[in-house]
């Protein structure tokens, strides 16, 4: 057959065998249908083994889940939460910068950074905060060895809440930076090279066009501390503060005497939240996507 | 080329010529990639540079914008010493914001295009205006239509580089380099990582450029470029430069082993 008398058929479509729907009888899967059903039988156990448990203490569990001290306590988390992780993402897009700088002293001072706030556990740091106060009695700005502008009393000028802030995001920062410097590294060298070669300074270039680029790779990893963070506040019992989710529900059960319920309570507000972060963490790396995706029909 | 006036170290390049380059040594480690590379290109002339691949040529491209720094030698961008302040018979190291200056008059293209993938092909075209040359927005937009226009891609300046081929990436980034104004192109093998259908298209703007006026050294393989387009040829090999002259000559007649056997292995 020459190429003329096959082209009628193409044209056709419809009648062109390989245009033809295949309507094939689909593969079974009777393992997957036999493992849920499996699945489906030890879940409904266990709900109902948790429904019928009287140590799970289910009208407690209704009376306190929107216990205003709870719903309070669920937001001090939230707000220490996204304060230190803010603080923490500042801080490590810098210390990430510094790293990578070609100047030495501040690389220096960025990897010594690292070295403690990533070397030693938050759990410590957050009492070493807590002890501030004791260790510095004073805070003094001024000329060294000169006069004295204004003094700082800590114990009175502190408040506990922004220690715990101050504790979870210089730890977070440490771990930040390096989420960051990861990204940057990420990014192909020929992008730093056009941009210099257009006569982009060194911080435009990391600016506007590494940093944007090192998002991509930067954000789900972020995402995973913030979630990572929302339990971790549960620690600042250290420094000592009280007003969070998982000390304020601990505090309620030492009166009720009834922990289970309360500490399925705080779970529930955790997961609660977590839940919103994974929606966000969604819509932040689709944004972020741009000019990553070949949109359909684009050709290559 | 020209060589009829004397340069001393007080006149420091200055003269009619583009680029002066006076036995330029570049090192890497223990690897020597350029041993003393002097050649002229004066303006408006455009030098094709050929030679097999690790022969240098790339890195005295690079050199030339200070991409790379010079290990002995002397390079001149219109009359202006590149890298280094000269103050009687010391050198002194530029500051990277002087280093940029520089770069501004130097527009460069890649083999990999190098477009930055997050932004539009205008937005692409309009970036180091509107952040190096302090440019209004709307005037920036307007003069990267022009020249998107120009390469024949007036219809995709809000198109990202990952929607369009490789040919009409690498003419976004000829009119990226071209928006500073450049008084010197740089292509650094802009067509070998094309497919070979492409290839036209982006040899094309860079004929019409030439025509216009533009200095261009360009390292490339593509033989019928540099026959038909260019001034001058220059043959590389191992870090020196081996023969030069006028195109049709260097190709019909070469006068080196060295360029004979490297052209009957790509013509």
């Amino acid at each position: 057959m020459n190429a003329q008398s096959l082209r009628p058929g193409r044209t056709e479509g419809e009648s062109d065998p390989a245009r033809e729907r295949i309507e094939a009888v689909p593969l079974r899967h009777p393992g997957r249908w036999l493992a849920a059903g499996v699945i489906f039988v030890a879940v409904a156990l266990f709900v109902y083994g948790a429904a019928t448990n009287t140590a799970y203490n289910w009208d407690y569990y209704a009376k306190y889940i929107f216990d205003q001290r709870i719903s309070q306590a669920a937001l001090v988390t939230l707000e220490l939460t996204v304060l230190s992780m803010v603080i923490a993402i500042v801080l490590g897009v810098l210390l990430a910068v510094m790293r990578l700088s070609p100047n030495q002293v501040l690389s220096g001072v960025a990897w010594v950074y690292l070295w403690v706030f990533r070397g030693t556990p938050v759990y410590v740091q957050l009492v070493f905060w807590g002890l501030f106060a004791t260790i510095y009695k004073q805070l003094r700005v001024g000329v060294p060895f000169g006069p004295t502008f204004f003094t700082i009393d800590p114990a009175s000028a502190i408040d506990v809440f922004w220690l715990a802030v101050i504790g979870l995001a210089l730890n977070e920062a440490a771990y930040m930076a390096e989420i960051v410097r990861a990204g940057i590294l990420s990014v192909d060298e020929g992008q730093g090279e056009a941009a210099t070669a257009l006569g982009l300074s060194w911080w435009q270039t990391m600016t506007h066009v590494t940093l944007p680029q090192a998002m991509r790779v930067i954000i789900p990893p972020t995402g995973n501390e913030i979630i990572s963070m929302l339990k971790t506040t549960s620690l600042v019992t250290a420094v000592p503060f009280t007003l969070d989710l998982y000390t304020r529900s601990r505090d309620i059960s030492a009166e009720t005497f009834t922990p289970i319920p309360l500490l399925l309570v705080a779970s529930t507000w955790y997961l609660f939240f977590t839940s919103i972060l994974m929606v966000g963490q969604y819509f932040l790396e689709r944004y972020f996507a741009k000019g990553a995706r070949i949109t359909a029909g684009a050709g290559r | 080329m020209s060589a009829t006036i004397p340069y001393g170290a007080t006149s420091a390049g200055a003269g009619p010529d583009m680029v002066r380059a006076e036995g330029v040594w570049k090192n890497f480690g223990s690897l020597e990639v350029l041993k003393g590379i002097s050649l002229e290109v004066a303006r408006g002339e455009v030098m094709c540079l050929i030679g097999p691949s690790g022969s240098g040529k790339s890195t005295f491209l690079r050199c030339i914008n200070h991409l790379e720094r010079v290990n002995a030698g002397r390079l001149w961008v219109d009359g202006e010493l590149i890298g280094y302040r000269q103050k009687g018979e010391r050198l002194y190291e530029m500051h990277p914001r002087e280093a940029a200056r520089q770069r501004r008059d130097i527009g460069m293209v890649f083999q990999r295009f190098n477009l930055f993938p997050h932004l539009t092909a205008l937005q692409n075209v309009t970036c180091a205006p509107t952040l190096v040359g302090k440019l209004k927005k709307q005037v920036a937009d307007d003069r990267a239509h022009e020249l998107l226009t120009r390469v024949g891609l007036g219809d995709k300046a809000s198109t990202y580089p990952n929607q369009l081929s490789g040919g009409q990436q690498q003419r976004v980034a000829i009119a990226r380099a071209l928006a500073m104004s450049p008084k010197l192109m740089l292509f650094d093998e802009p067509t070998s990582a094309l497919d070979p259908e492409l290839v036209g298209e982006v040899l094309d703007v860079m004929r019409s450029l030439a025509q216009e006026g533009m200095t261009m050294i360009v390292v490339t393989h593509e033989m019928g470029f540099a026959r038909e387009v260019a001034d001058s040829l220059v043959f590389m090999d191992g870090g020196v430069v081996v023969e030069t002259g006028a195109p049709r000559e260097v190709i019909a007649d070469p006068q080196h082993a060295r360029t004979r056997a490297f052209l009957s292995k790509v013509l």
